[in-house]
């Protein structure tokens, strides 16, 4: 007993003697946390929303300050040489960014979150963690493994994901044959490698695992995303997020970094509820998600609809709209991309002004992005409490004279709920066809991103009016104001 | 092509088959040259001036218009001498009651002309706007209440006055089709209380969006089908014995009766019995809509206004035009839609292949096509296979359900078995590493549940500059004595920081945009 006491004490002594700074950063990582905490609690509703996101910067530089005060060991001209340029870079990414191009925006943000783990990963192998006072041992190896893996996966998925949001890789899932295979052989090669680089000399002789590890990890991150076609982007992106998060979280591990540890499990629960919450407006399972290929091998595309379509006029739609007591507008991607949603808030301002009741009935999967809808109805000053959920206006729809869709095909396909053989049968789909008239503005007859045809456009009490969404919404305002005399 | 307007020869109508505007509109939209009676719109305030200012001829004789016109358009069917004056090759569009008047259609049929009843327009949405039933049903609603309130010697509208208080009146409308819903509304907003029955429940919706009170019949029980079969066999004895249950206390509560019950092609359902008008109030109204078909009421004298007991019975089926301007306004409105559905002056043709010109049109060049075929149902669902197709689906979902429950017992065995593998490692780093890694994953899932969907994007952007907080990793790690690991560690910090500050900037600025 004695003996052991003695090795102790000298132990516990130097401990207490570095701590008093590490301490103080402690407390202060502990504050960090409560407010990242708040600022995700403070998002939940719009009046508290933006209190929330300033408790997140508070929370942020609380952390760095912490962090230079506690924990840092010299580096300061290279830190400081690093952060300026990136904020000055990070501030005109944020200013220019239009509210249409956020899903690129946050693609290729979280892309950076992954780099920075998969560097920090490397850094950390290489140096051993000797300063910092982390124990090398198998434990931390496979900690770095599995941070770089992460990181990497984020890092090459969110690229991907941001080059097919932005249109320079095509939108349509790359369904490479004997994918699953190909997938489950890379993950089995990161595994197989990943017991030869704990079992290498360290630190160099592991470096050639590890590298390999990062190109078939950044392959596979490639691969998994580039099979996903564009209208699961909504959850390619929140699980990009999820996956951000974790890549935070396991370098939090290899650095023994408790607000790493917790702030990425934040971020990757949170992006792990988006992303169930976008299956689950999808009525697809995340696995089947993230193993891409919508519909693919399973049934081939359902009945042939036939039967005749209405076009109208613009006109024809204004005299409906003028006629209407209740007007819904569901917004889809086209709207996003044709930049309709300012024409189509002047024109939801004059409906509001002649006394009707118009409302925006937002499907969880609208949009490239989840909530992408309401940032760009938000952007255009539409009120939000007239922008309703799926749940909260589809009983509504019976009641409803005139539904405006514009630019959306797949969240109103009634064979989601009508045939069981659709490949989107048991999706929640806005039951606008319950309404008494539906007019449908789209370019063409082409099908959605599911590919399906929609029966919506074939029934009788709908009007097709084709176009650009921006170019008949603005016509459709000229004509009104026309009317008003405003 | 020249279109003619004669002047309706009926006694006491006075609509015209168009109003300037829409003469204006059939001369610039389609092309059609029009020529109108002298005094056709008179009884409609449309003097023959605005005719002319349309741009349309106006003529003094009736022979003079069917004599020039391609095409005529009427409001009432032709007398015989209008027969008289209707040539081959030219096209009558009226309202004709194709189904109670066969002769009509014969003698017609004999000038070896084209005519289109437009009341027999097929009831199908694309067909909506030619549908000169509704519009003219919607108008005889209203002008049923304004009726009403004229004979009536009441306030529709409560008040309480210095002088006392007058409770407000109550009107029950049977039958809320166009005309029971247009009068359910202009009864409220006269600031009536107001009750209606159908037999037809799906249109419960309806009456109460337009402010009344729906009076239900509580007849499924004795069924147990549901209300599927409530109105599968409307018409049972039983049924009607409770309707007429229903009115006749509905009978000594109200004020106002209108009824609107027609079953199409059959004499009108006798609703109202003599002993239900006796034991309302005196001074009570009841405007019966189905005079023109013997009446929904037993007293009704058709076109007439009669009082019964002290009760005033409106039997008068000209309502319609009785508000002249409007139905023509609409009437006119309707025509012009068939006119652009017959291609216009340009490429006018009556398309027989079409299924709605082919429901209107009684005569063809001479021969008669009514009855038409049944209207084929084209993109319509059928009903039938939603019933079996409802259970596959269901069935499906019960069996994901079921798998998914399964995936979640994996996962959670999964998760147990890989902290036992922790624990294994006897590494007290890691164990607390572990235990803050698993409690922060409750807490934010516990935290994002609340997050309103309008918000997930901003979410999105805001744990992104959170997830920044790996350029605590570069920190740490710039200050390594390898240069290599420290240069590494600069680009994490790098990265991480566009996403701090590129995260939370576009975030504030999402926010600002949502305002209420």
């Amino acid at each position: 007993m004695n003996l052991l006491a003695q090795t102790e004490i000298p132990q516990v002594v130097e401990q207490t003697a570095i701590g008093l700074d590490k301490s103080l950063a402690t407390i202060a990582y502990v504050a960090a946390a409560v407010l990242f905490i708040f600022s995700l609690g403070g998002l939940s509703h719009q009046e508290s929303a933006r209190r929330g996101n300033l408790f997140g910067i508070a929370g942020m530089v609380l952390a760095i300050l912490a962090t230079v005060w506690g924990y840092m060991q010299g580096g300061y001209l290279m830190a400081i040489a690093a952060m300026l340029p990136a904020i000055l870079l990070g501030a005109i990414m944020a200013a220019r960014v239009p509210m249409t191009g956020m899903p690129e925006m946050v693609a290729l943000l979280h892309s950076f979150v992954g780099i920075a783990a998969v560097l920090v990963g490397i850094s950390s192998y290489l140096d051993d963690g000797a300063h910092v006072g982390v124990p090398r041992g198998v434990v931390h190896l496979l900690e770095v493994y599995i941070g770089v893996f992460i990181g990497a996966i984020t890092f090459t998925g969110s690229i991907i994901a941001f080059l097919k949001l932005r249109g320079t890789v095509g939108g349509k899932p790359l369904l490479l044959p004997a994918r699953h295979a190909l997938n489950l052989i890379m993950l089995m090669a990161c595994i197989v490698i990943g017991a030869w680089f704990v079992g290498a000399e360290s630190p160099d002789g592991g470096m050639v695992p590890l590298l390999t590890m990062l190109v078939i990890a950044s392959l596979l991150g490639v691969h998994l995303v580039m099979a996903i076609g564009g209208a699961d982007m909504p959850v390619v992106v929140s699980m990009l997020n999820s996956y951000s998060g974790w890549a935070a979280s396991a370098a939090g591990f290899m650095l023994k970094n408790h607000l790493l540890i917790v702030t990425g499990a934040l971020v990757g629960s949170s992006g792990a509820i988006l992303s169930y919450i976008m299956c689950a407006a999808m009525n697809r399972s995340f696995l089947s998600v993230i193993l891409g290929g919508f519909g693919g091998g399973s049934g081939k595309s359902t009945s042939e609809v036939d039967g005749t379509i209405t076009e109208c006029s613009v006109d024809d739609v204004v005299d409906l709209l003028w006629e209407a007591n209740s007007v819904v507008i569901v917004p889809g991607y086209g709207m996003a991309v044709a930049q309709a949603q300012h024409s189509l808030a002047d024109v939801v301002k004059i409906l509001r002004d002649l006394g009707k009741q118009v409302r925006f009935a937002i499907h969880p999967v609208a949009g490239r992005l989840p909530g992408h809808m309401n940032v760009l109805l938000a952007e255009a000053n539409v009120p939000y409490d007239i922008v309703l959920e799926m749940d909260e206006i589809n009983d509504d729809f019976p009641r409803t004279d005139v539904v405006l869709v514009i630019g959306a095909n797949d969240i109103v396909n009634p064979a989601a709920e009508e045939d069981p053989r659709s490949p989107i049968a048991g999706m929640p789909v806005l039951e606008v066809w319950k309404a008494r008239t539906v007019v449908v503005i789209k370019r063409g007859m082409a099908t959605g991103y599911a590919g399906v045809e929609n029966p919506l456009f074939f029934k009788e009490n709908t009007r097709m009016l084709f176009g650009d969404a921006k170019a008949m919404v603005d016509s459709i305002l000229a004509k009104l104001r026309l009317r008003t005399g405003s | 092509m020249k279109i003619g307007i004669p002047l309706e020869t009926y006694p006491g109508e006075r609509r015209v088959a168009a109003t300037p505007e829409t003469v204006r509109r059939m001369q610039e939209k389609l092309g059609f040259q029009v020529v109108v009676q002298a005094g056709a719109g008179a009884q409609a305030n449309f003097p023959d001036s605005l005719y002319q200012q349309a741009g349309a001829e106006v003529v003094a004789e009736a022979a003079a218009v069917y004599e020039q016109a391609d095409i005529l358009l009427k409001v009432r069917p032709p007398n015989d001498e209008e027969i008289g004056r209707i040539s081959t090759g030219q096209t009558l569009i009226c309202m004709l009651a194709p189904a109670q008047n066969p002769d009509l259609l014969q003698k017609i049929a004999a000038r070896g002309a084209t005519a289109l009843a437009v009341d027999a327009v097929p009831r199908i949405s694309r067909a909506q706007k030619m549908d000169v039933l509704s519009s003219m049903a919607n108008i005889a609603g209203y002008r049923a209440i304004v009726e009403a309130a004229y004979v009536f010697d009441r306030f529709f509208t409560g008040q309480i006055t210095a002088a006392g208080k007058v409770p407000p009146a109550k009107v029950l409308v049977i039958g809320a089709g166009v005309a029971g819903l247009a009068a359910i509304g202009t009864a409220r907003s006269l600031g009536a209380i107001v009750r209606a029955f159908d037999v037809r429940p799906e249109v419960a919706d309806q009456v109460r969006s337009m402010g009344a009170e729906f009076l239900m019949l509580d007849f499924n029980d004795q069924e147990g089908g549901g209300t599927a079969s409530g109105y599968a066999k409307p018409m049972s004895p039983e049924f009607i014995a409770k309707e007429m249950e229903l009115f006749a206390a509905q009978a000594r509560e109200v004020d106002i009766i209108v009824t609107t019950a027609l079953i199409p092609g059959r004499p009108a359902p006798r609703l109202i019995t003599r002993e239900m008008v006796e034991s309302m109030h005196p001074g009570a109204v009841v405007v019966d809509l189905a005079a023109e078909q013997g009446g929904n009421c037993e007293v009704t004298r058709k076109d007439e206004r009669i009082e019964h007991a002290g009760v005033h019975v409106i039997g008068y089926t000209d309502l319609p035009s009785r508000l002249a301007s409007t139905s023509s306004q609409l009437y006119g409105t309707n025509l012009f839609h068939v006119l652009e559905e017959l291609g216009g002056a340009a490429n006018f043709h009556v398309d027989m292949d079409d299924e709605v010109i082919r429901s209107m049109t009684v005569v063809y060049r001479g021969e008669i096509t009514w009855p038409p075929p049944p209207v084929a149902v084209s993109a319509r669902p059928q009903p039938a296979s939603t019933t079996p197709a409802t259970t596959p689906a269901a069935i499906d979902k019960q069996a994901s359900r079921r798998r998914s429950s399964m995936a979640n017992w994996i996962a959670m065995f999964v998760a147990m078995a890989c902290l036992l593998a922790v624990g294994l490692t006897q590494d007290p780093g890691l164990l607390t590493d572990v235990t803050v890694f698993v409690l922060a994953c409750v807490i934010g899932w516990q935290v994002i549940w609340n997050v309103t969907p309008a918000l997930h994007t901003p979410l999105m952007s805001v744990t992104n500059a959170i997830s920044g907080i790996i350029i605590i990793g570069g920190l740490v790690q710039v200050g390594s004595s390898r240069w290599l690991a420290a240069v590494l560690g600069g680009l994490a910090i790098f990265f991480a920081t566009i996403n701090i500050a590129g995260g939370f900037l576009v975030t504030q600025r999402m926010l600002r945009m949502f305002r209420k």
